[in-house]
């Protein structure tokens, strides 16, 4: 019986009253009195010298407060990078300065330049076209492979050369891995590109900085996944301000899919220069501008092999990948291609060697970093990628080659750094065959046929680690931050409930989700309860939402914050009954006194709670808790996809015609929220596998600079989706036993695609290996006409 | 955008004098236009809107049967008013862009604006339509000259475009994955005394007639006619969208498809 409130109900999001009904309050909402407003100048070319910025008429134009270049931010901090990571000789990775502002060199277009503030936009932007700019053109470094070649030309001129890092996981001896191939039966080889995205969230990124003489303190309100995480890089790294003096505000935020978890420059520059102008300065994006500013995700060229023995056992995986990290460092970069992308090379497989090699380089191009999945969609497409090749090769069906080398004791410890603490993934792919009926997929390719086009199966396994993270394992790994969250349960007099937590909503649906745990622990309806997130000012501290760790991590400590409540309650529960703490119980909103029917309400004990005039002596007033918590281990959601496509023959077109997901997030809190985010990451998975090509011309200019050129998969572009999350292997580690489901969809999906695109072609007499993403119709009619 | 005048006569006459000023510009749906001044590349003093000109606006049938929309008439409404005088010309402006730009969008703009990719100039081209102006008539063969350019004079404006209506007509559009104009669109219209196959979307010199093409279906009006015939990928567009040679491909196959639609 599905449940009609509390954990496991379908409560429908009461965010989205206000969402629909056009009463949300995004940051591009907030107007402070007297602000100015700001507009960036921005490189039109890839690479360049600057040899001189003139200001001097922009200065004296109407309107204008104050112009920016980037020799005001001498001796300022630039934008910091979170994760040091260490290349396979022990060496920290190079680390290249990021200004705010261009200085020395500009290296992408986009870079800014300089910035004008004025009373506004326009006159900003009159202003920004009276700048000077003498800037010696440099060859743009675009191409990885080349760049990484001796005498390359350098992106950074005081680094060595353009490598970020030559990294490596896994088996370390070439001779051991060399020999696993030289054995094996037969060896599958892919090599692979991982197209650029651009995140492209609805909402563009907007800044707005205050700065009060009177107190000395300073306001940000910003398009964020993480106000404290923004607080503390933009104070401790960029500004060197006190964080007790900067408020970090992250309203509503209109989706952001990785791209908003980054600390920009944007932001730093609009606190800076709120206090060099005294006045308030507002910045933000346009959609042109996003597409050169925002950080894109993805852009790796790969190759892999598989080894197989006679068995078709697989006994052996070597991968190399280029990794674009673009012109500078954005804040999780280096961590993508590496510890988020290596460790996930085992896949669903018990493969018992891996090596996993990562050039992470620099080019002018926008930086690269985290977008929804973050280098787990690039692991997923790799391997099952190369496992789908292999079974075409061997002649062998593409799923019993899964089960056949699936991983099935837990907890496992993979070749590549991840212990596994469940799943089941033949009963996984059980509900897949079934929900997709794929015994009737023979008949539906016939039908296809009949009517002219080629139809196509594809299927993928995924396996993800999510829940970021243990804190002393990324620690040790790089990270230089802690991966922990925090809630405050706040009990008010009257019973309600406000929840102060660190994850920040942005679409994902927390304020209805988080609220059923807290009203189910104790017994009281879901509206008694209410999320407060998005301000440093009123919540204890967070990490944010990123990795599919919101419930996981900071509902994990909001369950640790309620139990403290409930646990407080009950010693006064008892005190009013005049009965033993041990002997009381709650249920439904009632403490009662176990095998009696004496009980008091939640909402007296609450009251008492602040109207201590019956109290317990040795108890505190007040119903108020907080507790951090931090993973013992990653949580491991798994699951398998199928995807059925038609393609015509004659244009290349490919029309997807059914999307099955099946997946095991352990435990589910609400089942429609949950099938709302696999339907999304499954869209945006299909935007990446059909439409999404962020691509750059040899010059360094952006030809998908725009909707006009960039496609984001629109309604008529994706079917209706079937999901099934009745496998269910709850996380052994945390409270709640979920596992995270926001990133899901979008892993799982582009191989599911391409998977069954090939099958497609292969049906129709042709022996094609690959193509890359996005299969445009002209990519597959190239293909199939090559 | 910069600062400009905004102006918005009720008569013909009043919008020829208002564009006479210097650097004034005609403004339609502004679908075009205002995406252009909102990136500072263009800088008119004034915009005059023809918006509110009603001789401009709506679809008649004239006396000798052919189809005349008013310059300043929306898509949607051609989309809705021209559905049974001639239902391929309605069905194409339906399909342009997406309900907003249908709503704003006129047909003066589309044919003026000349974009290689549009759908209208296939129209008009395929249906050996005239273009009428505040100043005179110009045949369809005569108008368009290449990529954004037509025979205009600055400061000209169309007032109507004719259309004779064909004994079947049909557009077939090739979408482009992310802006939805043309990859290639084949506007093919079947008269009695002949049949004119007009391209959009494919050529670097913007729309063409595919003569071959109208030789070959002028003989016999049935795909198989187009068999033996190839478009030379030489003078195609090439780009991120697809290669020369796949345009000239889906040339063959949408102008097939057109036939068939129209049998
Ligand atoms: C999202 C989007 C999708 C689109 N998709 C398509 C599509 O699929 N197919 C397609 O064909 N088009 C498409 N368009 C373009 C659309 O059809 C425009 O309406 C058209 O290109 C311009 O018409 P307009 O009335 O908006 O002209 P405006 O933008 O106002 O003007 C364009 C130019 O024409 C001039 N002009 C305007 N009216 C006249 C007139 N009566 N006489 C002389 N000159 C005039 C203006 O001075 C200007 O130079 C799309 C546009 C958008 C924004």
């Amino acid at each position: 019986m599905p449940k009609d409130s509390g954990i496991g109900a379908s409560s429908k999001r009461r965010e989205d009253v206000r969402f629909l009904t056009g009463a949300g309050n995004y940051t591009d909402d907030i107007n402070v009195h007297g602000q100015a407003y700001v507009h960036f100048l921005r490189s039109d070319i890839a690479h360049g010298r600057i040899k001189s910025i003139d200001t001097s008429a922009a200065e004296t134009m109407p309107g204008v407060v104050k112009v920016f270049t980037g020799k005001d931010f001498e001796g300022v901090g630039g934008m910091p990078c979170g994760w040091e990571v260490t290349d396979r000789h022990g060496a920290p990775m190079q680390e290249p300065p990021h200004p705010i502002l261009a200085q020395g060199k500009v290296r992408h277009v986009g870079d800014p330049i300089a910035a004008v503030v004025a009373d506004s936009l326009e006159q900003a932007r009159d202003a920004a076209e009276a700048i000077e700019l003498d800037i010696e053109e440099l060859p743009a470094v675009l191409d990885m492979k080349a760049a990484a070649q001796e005498g390359a030309t350098l992106v950074h001129d005081d680094l060595k050369n353009n490598i970020c890092y030559d990294w490596h996981l896994g088996e370390a001896d070439n001779d051991k891995v060399n020999e696993v191939f030289a054995n094996a039966a037969h060896v599958t080889t892919l090599d692979l590109v991982n197209n650029r995205l651009v995140a492209n969230p609805m909402e563009p990124r907007v800044a707005v900085a205050e700065y009060s003489r009177g107190t000395d303190e300073y306001t940000l309100y910003t398009t964020s996944q993480n106000p404290h995480v923004i607080r503390l890089l933009m104070c401790a790294f960029v500004l060197g301000l006190p964080e007790h003096k900067v408020r970090v505000v992250a309203p509503d935020v209109g989706g952001g899919f990785g791209t908003k978890i980054f600390h920009y420059a944007e932001e730093a520059f609009c606190t800076f220069a709120a206090k060099a102008c005294n006045r308030a300065v507002k910045w933000t994006s346009s959609r042109s501008e996003a597409f050169i500013s925002d950080a894109h995700g993805r852009d790796h060229v790969s190759r892999i092999e598989l080894a197989l023995d006679a068995d078709n056992n697989f006994i052996g995986l070597r991968t190399d990948t280029y990794a674009n990290m673009g012109a500078y460092l954005s804040t999780f970069s280096s961590s993508v291609p590496t510890w988020l992308h290596g460790t996930l090379m085992a896949g669903n497989y018990k493969t018992p060697v891996i090596q996993v090699n990562v050039k992470a380089m620099f080019t002018n191009t926008v930086p690269v970093d985290a977008y929804r999945g973050a280098g787990r969609p690039e692991a997923t497409y790799q391997l099952e990628r190369v496992v789908d090749k292999a079974a075409r090769e061997l002649g062998v069906d593409p799923i019993a080659l899964r089960r056949q080398n699936f991983i099935t004791q837990f907890p496992y410890d993979t070749p590549v750094a991840l212990t596994y603490d469940t799943g089941n993934y033949d009963g996984t792919m059980d509900k897949l065959e079934a929900a997709a009926d794929l015994a009737g997929f023979a008949a539906r390719r016939a039908q296809s046929e009949a009517n002219g086009k080629l139809r196509g199966l594809g299927i993928n396994c995924y396996i993800e680690a999510c829940g970021i993270a243990p804190s002393n394992i990324v620690g040790m790994l790089g990270a230089r931050a802690g991966l922990y969250d925090a809630a405050t349960v706040r009990v008010n007099a009257t019973g309600s409930i406000s929840v102060m937590v660190g994850a920040h909503s942005h679409g994902q649906g927390h304020e209805t989700a988080f609220p059923q745990v807290v009203a189910d622990m104790i017994g009281i309806d879901e509206s008694m309860v209410e999320i407060v997130h998005g301000d440093t000012s009123k919540i204890p501290f967070g990490m944010g939402t990123y990795g599919s760790r919101s419930l996981a991590v900071c509902g994990s400590a909001m369950v640790k914050a309620t139990e403290k409540v409930i646990d407080k309650a009950k010693k006064i529960a008892a005190h009013l009954l005049e009965a033993s703490e041990a002997d009381i119980e709650l249920k439904d909103g009632q403490f009662s006194v176990a095998g009696t029917d004496k009980s008091v309400a939640w909402g007296d004990v609450t009251l008492t709670a602040y109207v201590p005039h019956n109290f317990p002596l040795e108890v505190e007033p007040g119903l108020e808790e907080t507790a951090f918590y931090d993973p013992a281990n990653f949580t491991f959601p798994s699951g398998a996809y199928a995807c059925e496509v038609e393609v015509d023959p004659e244009t290349g077109q490919v029309s997807i015609e059914a999307f099955t997901a099946a997946d095991d997030f352990g435990n589910i809190i609400n089942p429609m929220i949950v099938d709302g985010q696999v339907h999304g990451g499954i869209g945006q998975g299909i935007g990446q596998a059909l439409l999404e090509n962020c691509a750059y011309d040899e010059n360094g200019q952006l030809l998908s600079a725009s909707y006009m050129d960039y496609a984001m998969p629109r309604a008529d572009d994706v079917p209706f989706y079937s999901v099934d999350h009745s496998s269910q292997t709850p996380c052994t580690h945390n409270p709640l036993g979920v596992k995270g489901c926001g990133e899901a969809g979008a892993i799982g999906s582009p191989p599911a695609v391409i998977n069954a695109v090939l099958d497609a072609l292969n049906s129709g007499g042709k022996s094609i290996d690959h193509i890359d993403m996005p299969v445009s119709p002209s990519r597959v009619w190239a293909a199939m006409n090559g | 955008m910069y600062n400009f005048e905004f102006e918005k006569p009720s008569t013909i006459a009043d919008a020829v004098a208002a564009l006479g000023g210097e650097d004034a510009q005609a403004l339609g749906g502004g679908q075009t236009l205002i995406p252009t001044l909102k990136q500072r590349l263009a800088a008119p003093s004034a915009l005059v809107s023809l918006g509110g000109i009603p001789e401009m606006q709506g679809v008649c049938v004239e006396d000798d049967g052919a189809v005349s929309v008013g310059g300043a008439t929306s898509h949607a409404v051609v989309a809705r008013e021209a559905a049974g005088a001639y239902p391929a010309l309605a069905a194409l402006a339906g399909q342009i862009g997406d309900p907003a730009v249908r709503n704003r969008g006129t047909i003066g703009g589309s044919v003026a604006n000349n974009d290689p990719a549009a759908c209208y100039p296939a129209a008009v081209l395929g249906s050996g339509g005239t273009i009428v102006t505040n100043a005179r008539q110009i045949a369809a063969d005569d108008f368009f000259e290449g990529m954004f350019t037509t025979t205009l004079d600055e400061g000209e404006i169309i007032t109507s475009v004719r259309f004779p209506v064909p004994q079947a007509a049909s557009y077939q559009k090739f979408l482009q994955p992310a802006s939805r104009f043309a990859l290639v669109g084949a506007y093919v219209a079947r008269f009695a005394d002949g049949v004119r196959v007009a391209i959009t979307g494919a050529s670097e010199d913007g729309v063409f007639r595919w003569s071959e093409a109208e030789a070959a279906l002028g003989k016999e009006f049935r795909p198989d006619a187009l068999m033996d015939l190839r478009i030379n990928p030489m003078n195609m567009i090439g780009d991120l969208h697809g290669s020369k040679e796949y345009r000239a491909h889906l040339v063959s196959v949408m102008t097939k498809r057109a036939v068939e639609a129209c049998m």
